[in-house]
């Protein structure tokens, strides 16, 4: 058996999205030869349905370690963005105006106020501004806040990006780099090889020295074929958007963004609903309602399209990237926050899997901290 | 270009296109008097700005968008011109505000 036969590609990236085409951007910048394996049109695609924020805000109570790599991310975004504006041409939009989280009673100000003191007096949590505003330090940046925000919580790290052109503009990058991007190539079973991993699936088999699992929902199933661990669950979330308007919001407001073609983003609802991703107009008119309260000025706008979308949650909301004990070369990424942390999978996290191992600081994020027995 | 049916009646309707006077038949949609007005494109697109101008007439394509009374995009083709209207054509992206 020849070299070549043994492994046609040094890394196979399984997924397509986000997560598994940052990582396989990263790779093929680091030298690897990389095939992404994909599934078809049809393969539940969070990236495809998600709100394109780039948040570093209220990220990481309960574990600081994520905390930095949210802004880390975020400090790395501008650049991330135009390196691949330089390989594709692409703008993905990426602004960084800072965030407000708007408080609609003394209640929200509150718990808010709690839960940012304690994620920011955790030992070892990375240092960074925001502040807690009452209404009129609010209205003095947007004067058309509704009379109902009694509050904000701002962050100046926070932004966002046109995620759409995001994911397209990291495929064209693919293809520019010569990573073999595969679609319909659903993983049924991955073998542990002559010293590589075989990925068996219907349209034939693909062989690599190493493996990631990116593969969002699908890593529940894929993960322990190579003894790791990836228990993420489906948190279905609805989407509205409104037709275009003049730009008027520039900054991204906790479920309410303007794009940077002008459509306004409203995305506030979080429901256990399994894979059902059928729209319920009960939700968005609870969540229109709530971003009219917001901003009043919403009302007046026609909605152009509504769509349910199923981020990707650990059981503690945190990232899992973590290599195989059982299969050294076999990695796991998953997390929700596929935009927000791809300048991170692609420059921070590739490196690493092109070298063969995670380092000491990717410990935290690691499946097995779900083994540990809950305290009565 | 566009020309009424010879046997074309009704009562006379005054509105404005872009603050000049104009007229309509009763019961003519806003798509229909602008083009018999002789308007030629109604409005730009938000995002690359090509000119538009009324097309299906039948409310699907949403290329007859005007602002209609101070409210934008408005389709003109499922809204009957009334006596003292005030129609405008769009310049790319609506106002919130209108």
């Amino acid at each position: 058996m020849t070299e070549r036969q043994r492994s046609d590609y040094d890394v196979a990236v399984v997924g397509g999205g986000l997560v598994g085409s940052a990582i396989a951007w990263g790779l093929a910048r680091q030298g690897q030869k990389v095939a992404i394996l994909d599934e078809g049109d049809i393969a539940v695609r969070p990236s495809r349905g998600n709100f394109a924020l780039v948040w570093v805000q209220g990220k990481g109570l309960g574990l600081p370690e994520y905390a930095a790599w949210t802004k880390r991310s975020s400090d790395s975004w501008a650049g991330f963005s135009a390196q691949l504006r330089e390989e594709t041409g692409i703008d993905v939009c990426f602004e960084r105006p800072g965030g407000f989280l708007p408080l609609l009673s003394e209640a929200e100000v509150e718990h808010r106020t709690n839960q940012l003191k304690r994620l920011h007096n955790q030992p070892g949590v990375v240092r960074y501004d925001y502040e807690i505003l009452d209404h009129a330090a609010v209205a003095k940046e947007m004067p058309f806040i509704g009379k109902d925000v009694v509050g904000a919580s701002y962050c100046p790290l926070d932004g966002h990006c046109n995620s759409l052109k995001l994911l397209r503009a990291l495929h064209i990058g693919l293809d520019r780099s010569g990573v073999s991007y595969l679609p319909h190539h659903r993983v049924e079973r991955i073998e542990q090889r002559g010293g590589g991993f075989a990925m068996v699936t219907a349209a034939g088999e693909v062989r690599s020295g190493k493996v990631v699992i990116a593969a969002g929902h699908d890593g529940r199933r894929l993960a322990p074929m190579v003894g790791l661990n990836a228990p993420v669950r489906p948190e279905r979330g609805h989407i509205i958007v409104t037709e275009k308007t003049a730009p008027f919001l520039k900054h991204p407001v906790g479920f309410i963004r303007q794009t940077d073609e002008g459509g306004v983003m409203i995305g506030d609802s979080f429901e256990d609903a399994g894979f059902d991703t059928t729209v319920r107009n009960g939700v968005t008119s609870t969540i229109a309602d709530r971003a009219i309260r917001i901003f009043p000025q919403l009302g007046r706008l026609n909605v152009v399209r509504t769509w349910a979308a199923l981020r990707v949650l650990t059981p503690d909301g945190f990232p899992i990237y973590e290599e195989s004990a059982s299969m050294p070369g076999a990695f796991v990424a998953t997390c929700h926050s596929g935009v927000t942390l791809a300048a991170n999978h692609a420059l921070a996290l590739a490196p690493h899997i092109a070298a063969g191992s995670l380092p000491e600081e990717f410990k935290a994020f690691s499946a097995r901290r779900f083994d540990v027995p809950k305290a009565a | 270009m566009f020309q009424r049916l010879p046997n074309a009646s009704g009562e006379r309707v005054s509105f404005t296109i872009d603050g000049r006077p104009a007229e309509a038949l009763a019961g003519d949609s806003v798509a229909a008097a602008l083009i018999a007005n002789g308007v030629q494109t109604c409005r730009s697109t938000p995002v690359s700005g090509a000119p538009r101008a009324p097309y299906c007439m039948m409310g699907v394509c949403f290329d007859c968008l005007v602002t209609i009374d101070a409210v934008g995009n408005q389709q003109g083709c499922q809204v009957r011109v009334r006596p003292g209207m005030r129609v405008e054509t769009q310049n790319g992206k609506r106002e919130i505000e209108r």
